[in-house]
């Protein structure tokens, strides 16, 4: 398992490749699902040009890994990587990668669905809009 | 007794700080209690604010203790 807050833009696909080809466990998993949060250039009707996301260093990894453990409790999983983004964040970045390993589907898709959507409502990250005149706090999360 | 006490995002911004260090007498104090001390009356705890003692969630009447970190912020909204 590895979790991770990164400053920097990351590739997705590399971060997949680079992960999968490093834990060795070709011939074990049947099934992976990922998913890729990306920046939007719109939010709430408004045309969004930038962001800045900032995070509870320390919290932000433990509540990570607690939901990371909780989902491995649920299902049968071989492996979990999570990347999440902070700092200044362009147009089309990356935001958050959760990709998960399993033998079937079910615990593959079951499991990176929970971890995304407890990573929204538990992991202390918040995101500041930058708009073309001003810039404001996002207040609460899209239903999804 | 010493508390940590740290403020993000638009909190932080509201107190126009990140963090204090608290002395806090010796007498036991909530987290809700700790809010009045160091945001003043002109800043009452809002009801969505999330509170954590020592990176947990907390409800706002939990009690602190010396030497804890505890941390004020909104709802978040990562992902």
């Amino acid at each position: 398992m590895n979790i991770e807050i990164r400053q920097e833009a990351f590739n997705p696909w590399y971060e997949i490749e680079t992960y999968q080809a490093q834990i060795q466990k070709s011939g074990q998993f049947g099934a992976q699902a990922t998913f890729i949060g990306s920046m939007r250039d719109f939010n709430e009707g408004d045309r969004v040009t930038g962001m800045q996301l900032e995070h509870y260093p320390g919290m932000t990894e433990k509540h990570l890994e607690e939901i990371c453990n909780e989902a491995g409790n649920k299902w049968e999983l071989i492996d979990i990587l999570v990347l999440h983004r902070v700092g200044t964040i362009n147009i089309a970045d990356p935001i958050v990668l959760v990709s998960v390993w399993s033998a079937h589907r079910a615990a593959a898709f079951e499991a990176c669905r929970f971890i995304m959507e407890d990573l929204k409502s538990k992991a202390p990250f918040w995101k500041q809009e930058m708009l073309k005149e001003g810039k404001r706090w996002v207040e609460k999360n899209t239903p999804g | 007794m010493s508390i940590k006490v740290k403020y993000f995002a638009s909190l932080r911004e509201i107190l126009g700080r990140s963090e204090d260090s608290v002395d806090a007498g010796n007498g036991p104090i909530t987290v809700a209690e700790l809010w009045d001390k160091v945001a003043g009356e002109q800043n009452s705890l809002p009801d969505n604010v999330l509170t954590a003692i020592n990176m947990e969630y907390v409800k706002a009447d939990a009690r602190v203790k010396d030497g804890d970190e505890v941390a004020f912020f909104p709802p978040v909204t990562g992902g």
